[in-house]
């Protein structure tokens, strides 16, 4: 177990890109509409429900994990419809963590689309219904494609989010290796059994990691304008 | 006009701010020139007439084509009016290409010859060679351009135009003036120009509808509008009428042309008009004078037969204008309330009009 990238390692970090993987694709089909509602409604409901996607962003890891963590449990309110219909219970499962993670990262996701629909104005969608596009056909013909600064921001951040998420991640799926034992999970495993080389290859491969997206990110800003909020 | 024929644009819409009540009946050929100052509603009216704003008591039809009619619970959306509407800013899709651009509205358009359609406007507004451009690559005339065209590829049985030169400078308005004047000559397609620009007014307008505060103060054909003493209609600087003439002759050692209209003929400057060319002059009321019998030995060159209508007070206590009769047409003349008294001039006298200068507008 000398070797810093054991077959344990390897593991997490397939675990961790999986997760994020997922966790983007679903943020972006569930955000982008969201996103979308709160950029246009004159709703009553626009401030709690915005305060509602925000609020993973303050709210510290660790209780929303534990909430997360007892409403999926066998005696909370998503546990008993999951288990109802035959899922069984979610905590402790990949299927769980990829719940958490989605929650945790909704606000990474909702806000660049929010901001890119905010700042295109109502009258691209107005133009394309002058020119016989419907609601339907303008959004995804003229609203999403000049929000795609936006959308980009939003994948590479849930990506990179998810990836270094880690109280959430230790409350709802334990640090069961090869099923939900992710790479910061695995850092602070070896941190706690003393293995400080392997943890410093991880934790050095994460620091790369984030860099790199941030450096990304930070170039597409200067082509492409302002993409994050 | 029968029933199904003409614009019928009848509504209200309360904003917390601001009231628009509207109730016109418009003719369905050339363009109708909706003027007022900015405030005035006319952008609203044209925003409710395209279903982007949502009026009450509404009834909208163009011919027969009901759009919204609240008394019978009927309101079309914007995307099944058949319409066309150019934004005050060129608002191009920056996404698409140029020709993507033009070809949007063509690809949701299911009228047949669409795309012949297409092809006369991008050449009615020369912009053949722009297709292969990206929008962000083009002036602001030219994206105008673009956008008119786009509007007409669908040929739509109303063109609505929000202001589209106020956002662009002096030298392209009048790059974009001649191909707006060409579609109102070339095409059968009804238009609604909102404007706060007397140039345009002058050029464009067969129809003129004038707004003030939200409410109609007064419309009708452009000429007669402009010629009302009633409530005098001061267009941008000054009041004055639109003659509609054509071209008799030419003067060509002194560079003169002389023009023909119902009631007379005036000498204007030769700008390589063609005999029988016709043309749009506009007269202000400053630029006339009144005299009782026809000068002989004066500078200005056109003097004309006219007879008194009526005599109203100006805006200046010291000013009058004078409504004249000059044949079919209507003339406005700026004239002090002292030569008013000193000349005795009342209703039904025979006068000559002196006229220092003419605006030939196109």
């Amino acid at each position: 177990m000398d070797f810093p990238w054991s077959h344990e390692a390897w593991d997490a970090i397939a675990l961790t890109l999986e997760l994020a993987a997922m966790t983007t694709v679903i943020l972006l089909i569930v955000a982008t509409p969201l996103a979308w509602w709160l950029s246009q409604t004159q709703s009553r409901w626009r401030a709690p429900i915005s305060a509602l996607a925000t609020l993973p962003l303050v709210l510290p890891p660790s209780v929303l994990g534990f909430y997360l963590l007892v409403a999926m449990g066998p005696q909370g309110p998503l546990g008993q419809l999951t288990q109802a219909l035959g899922w069984g219970v979610l905590s402790f499962t990949f299927t769980g963590l990829l719940i958490g993670s989605v929650i945790f990262s909704l606000p990474f996701a909702v806000q660049p689309v929010q901001h890119a629909f905010e700042s295109m104005g109502r009258r691209p969608m107005e133009v394309a219904f002058t020119l016989r596009a419907g609601p339907w056909d303008a959004f995804f013909s003229v609203a999403l494609p000049l929000a795609r600064p936006g959308l980009i921001t939003a994948a590479i951040l849930s990506f990179s989010h998810t990836v270094g998420e880690f109280g959430v991640v230790l409350m709802i799926g334990g640090n069961i290796p090869g099923k939900t034992r992710v790479v910061s999970t695995q850092i602070y495993g070896h941190v706690e059994a003393m293995e400080y080389t392997q943890a410093h290859w991880l934790a050095g491969g994460m620091l790369v990691f984030s860099f790199v997206v941030l450096l990304v990110l930070s170039m597409m800003r200067k082509r492409a304008g302002r993409v994050l909020p | 006009m029968s029933p199904e024929k003409g614009l019928r644009i009848r509504f209200r819409l309360e904003r917390p701010d601001f009231a628009l009540n509207v109730d016109l009946d418009l003719p369905t050929t050339g363009i109708t020139v909706l003027y007022g100052a900015s405030g005035s509603g006319k952008t609203s009216l044209l925003r409710c007439v395209a279903g982007l704003e949502r009026p009450t008591d509404a009834l909208i039809r163009v011919g027969p084509d009901v759009w919204q009619d609240d008394a019978r619970g009927v309101c079309v959306p914007t995307w099944r009016r058949d319409l066309g509407y150019v934004f005050q800013e060129a608002s191009l899709f920056e996404h698409l290409s140029v020709q993507e651009n033009l070809g949007y509205g063509l690809k949701r358009s299911n009228k047949p010859g669409a795309a012949q359609a297409l092809l006369g406007a991008i050449e009615l507004l020369g912009i053949g060679h722009l297709t292969h451009r990206d929008p962000a690559s083009l002036s602001g005339g030219e994206r105008q351009r673009v956008a008119i065209a786009r509007a007409l590829a669908n040929q739509p049985s109303l063109l609505l135009l929000d202001e589209p030169l106020a956002s662009l400078d002096m030298a392209r308005r009048q790059e974009i003036l001649p191909w707006l004047e060409g579609m109102r000559d070339e095409l059968r397609m009804p238009m609604l120009y909102v404007t706060h620009s007397a140039d345009e007014v002058a050029r464009l307008a067969d129809q003129l509808v004038l707004l003030a505060d939200g409410h109609v103060k007064a419309h009708g054909p452009a000429q007669e509008v402009l010629a009302r003493v009633d409530s005098p209609v001061i267009v941008g600087e000054d009041a004055g009428v639109l003659l509609y003439g054509s071209v008799l002759r030419r003067d060509t050692p002194w560079h003169l042309s002389e023009v023909g209209f119902p009631g007379g003929a005036l000498w204007v400057r030769d700008t390589h008009l063609a005999v029988g060319q016709r043309v749009r002059l506009r007269v202000l009321a400053r630029d006339i004078s009144i005299t009782m019998h026809e000068m002989q030995d004066t500078s200005i060159q056109n003097h004309l037969k006219a007879r008194v209508e009526s005599i109203v007070d100006d805006v200046h206590p010291s000013q009058a204008l004078v409504r004249l009769r000059c044949g079919q047409s209507i003339l406005l003349a700026r004239v002090t309330q002292r030569a008013v008294s000193t000349l005795n001039l009342s209703a039904g006298a025979d006068v000559w009009a002196q006229i220092k200068s003419v605006a030939v507008i196109e």
